[in-house]
């Protein structure tokens, strides 16, 4: 069975070696500074106790007020599983540390991040759109995608008495 | 003799694609320099469509993502949902998962080595032969939820409907019939000299270099990583059923197509166990009343609102691993929803293992991936 580290876990770790990486620790995952994210991520992956040296999962996530982007890491050797998040603030120019150096299984999931979030990698060697063409206007991914704040949720409408929700507030 | 560069297209429409994907490869003479993929051919978006209906109305489109896998697509979304819930789904419900993954996975793993067949060059007799068995599989989906490709069997708590009194005694028989088949495949396959001729050393990807690509599925298999979410993540009932991971030496096309050979012996072997160990009972179990509520309205329909909250869930489909990311802001609508999809990753290291290889042997390397393109541009 897999075991899944708790963002506190996995955050004690990284304290260890990196005092002052970690800038939060949920129980859904580790919030990891930025600027150190790269160094940490080396370290999970060489640690031989650690050995996280296959990346899951990278994806990205619009919580209206700021970025998250999300790292499920694998230990194949000691089956466990432990999600790194990292925030960006920035909406118009969001830009996080690539990962792809660490792992190249990255390469590709960064670029649909990019692509449908609109969220920059620096280091990333090729960093374009992987779905949509490139010119295509803005990142549908994003909340306000289409000048939709607070949209209109156009599936619930369908059904009586569901009068569509407002996103405002949600998230 | 020096000759100028020159980039083809192969694709997007091209036989040995399976679907809308394009490689611009760059020659020098017949040998790849260079190989640049192109996708989104048949990208829908889903993701953002699925931040706009409800938490049930969104399996349907885990049908069409792997339209050649739809069970285990519909699995990995239900069982993420489940995480998020907290639903434990009733014994019987476990069971027949695990039944209708494992006919999934004969089936999809059919049309894998068929279509692999043919791009080796065995001629389209292995494919129509497969499809023989594929279509008693899709024949006994039909019966059990009345569709046979996008199938949205899998609800969150459990499956949408029993199985019907016809369906054991016809599943029996198939299974029974199976290894039969399996005989005559390997005995047809194994040794061809075409398959061997042009698939054993084309492609090889070493073992740390497919983890650090995080591949996944038969593909990280056949490098020699024994990796496999049913054994290492059990999900539904496959912690009670007995079978071994297979598993590869060289990492090469041949190899993936025998670790697939054996997955689909390994699948026959689960399913004779689970027909005999499936339990009588409900198939469907209670959602805690504090997650249903209305949508809106007072008068509006009941929907599953899961608690504020994120959950990974993931699967071995046939591909490798499907895990399905869901973010929960309380609403009766995912926040976010992500596709961890195993067509679209394994392809991160297609550039490498072309380059250096003829044009032909690229088409095989391409093929022993085993892409869906509805998985990989979502």
């Amino acid at each position: 069975m897999t075991v899944i580290l708790s963002g506190q876990e996995i955050a004690q770790r990284i304290e260890q070696k990196f005092p002052g990486a970690v800038e939060d620790a949920a129980p859904e995952g580790a919030l990891v500074k930025a600027e150190a994210m790269v160094d940490v991520c080396t370290y999970l992956r060489d640690d031989p106790d650690l050995a996280f040296r296959y990346l899951v999962s990278l994806t990205a996530v619009d919580r209206l007020d700021h970025f998250e982007v999300v790292y499920h890491l694998q230990s194949i050797r000691s089956n466990r599983l432990a999600v790194l998040k990292v925030k960006t603030y920035d909406r118009e120019n969001p830009e996080v540390f690539s990962v792809a150096s660490v792992w190249w299984g990255a390469n590709l999931q960064e670029r649909e991040a990019y692509d449908l979030m609109g969220i920059r990698f620096s280091g990333h060697p090729d960093l374009r759109r992987v779905f949509l063409w490139e010119g295509f206007a803005g990142h549908p991914l994003r909340k306000d995608w289409l000048n939709m704040p607070g949209g209109l949720m156009p599936g619930l409408e369908r059904f009586p008495g569901e009068p569509g929700e407002k996103l405002e507030g949600r998230g | 003799m020096k000759t100028e560069p020159f980039v083809v297209n192969m694709g997007p429409q091209h036989p040995s694609t399976h679907g809308v994907f394009r490689m611009r490869l760059t020659l020098d003479g017949e040998r790849i320099i260079d190989a640049d993929m192109v996708m989104g051919y048949l990208h829908r978006s889903m993701e953002k469509l699925a931040e706009e209906r409800t938490y049930t109305q969104n399996i349907p489109f885990t049908d069409r993502a792997d339209y050649v896998s739809a069970m285990t697509g519909n699995l990995a979304y239900v069982l993420a949902v489940e995480k998020l819930c907290g639903v434990e789904p009733p014994e019987r419900a476990q069971w027949l998962r695990v039944i209708m993954s494992e006919l999934q996975r004969f089936a999809s793993h059919c049309m894998a080595v068929g279509t692999f067949a043919n791009e080796c060059g065995v001629w389209f007799t292995p494919l129509m032969h497969m499809f023989r068995e594929r279509e008693k599989i899709l024949d006994l989906f039909e019966m059990a939820c009345g569709a046979r490709l996008t199938t949205n069997y899998m609800r969150i708590g459990g499956v949408s409907r029993d199985v019907p009194p016809e369906f054991m005694p016809t599943a029996y028989k198939l299974v029974k019939e199976l290894p039969k088949r399996m005989d005559e495949y390997e005995a047809l396959l194994l040794e061809s000299e075409i398959i061997v001729a042009r698939s054993r050393g084309v492609g090889v990807l070493l073992p740390e270099r497919a983890i650090a690509c995080s591949v996944s599925g038969p593909m990280l298999r056949a490098s020699g990583v024994a990796w496999d979410i049913r054994k290492a993540d059990p999900y539904a009932a496959y912690a009670k059923v007995d079978f071994d991971i297979a598993v590869g030496t060289n990492g090469d096309v041949y190899d993936r197509f025998l670790v697939r050979m054996a997955e689909m012996r390994q699948s026959t072997h689960i399913l004779e166990q689970a027909l005999d160990m499936m339990p009588a009972g409900p198939v469907h179990a209670r959602i805690p009343t504090a997650t249903v509520q209305p949508g809106g309205a007072p008068s509006a329909p009941l929907a599953i609102r899961p608690p504020v909250g994120e959950a990974y869930g993931h699967i071995e489909s046939p591909r490798g691993e499907l895990g399905f990311y869901i973010v929960s802001d309380g609403g009766p609508a995912p926040f976010r929803f992500h596709i961890r999809s195993p067509s679209f990753i394994n392809l991160t290291p297609l550039p490498e293992l072309v380059r250096g290889v003829t044009v032909p042997d690229a088409v095989v390397i391409l093929g022993s991936i085993d892409i869906v393109l509805g998985e990989v541009d979502r």
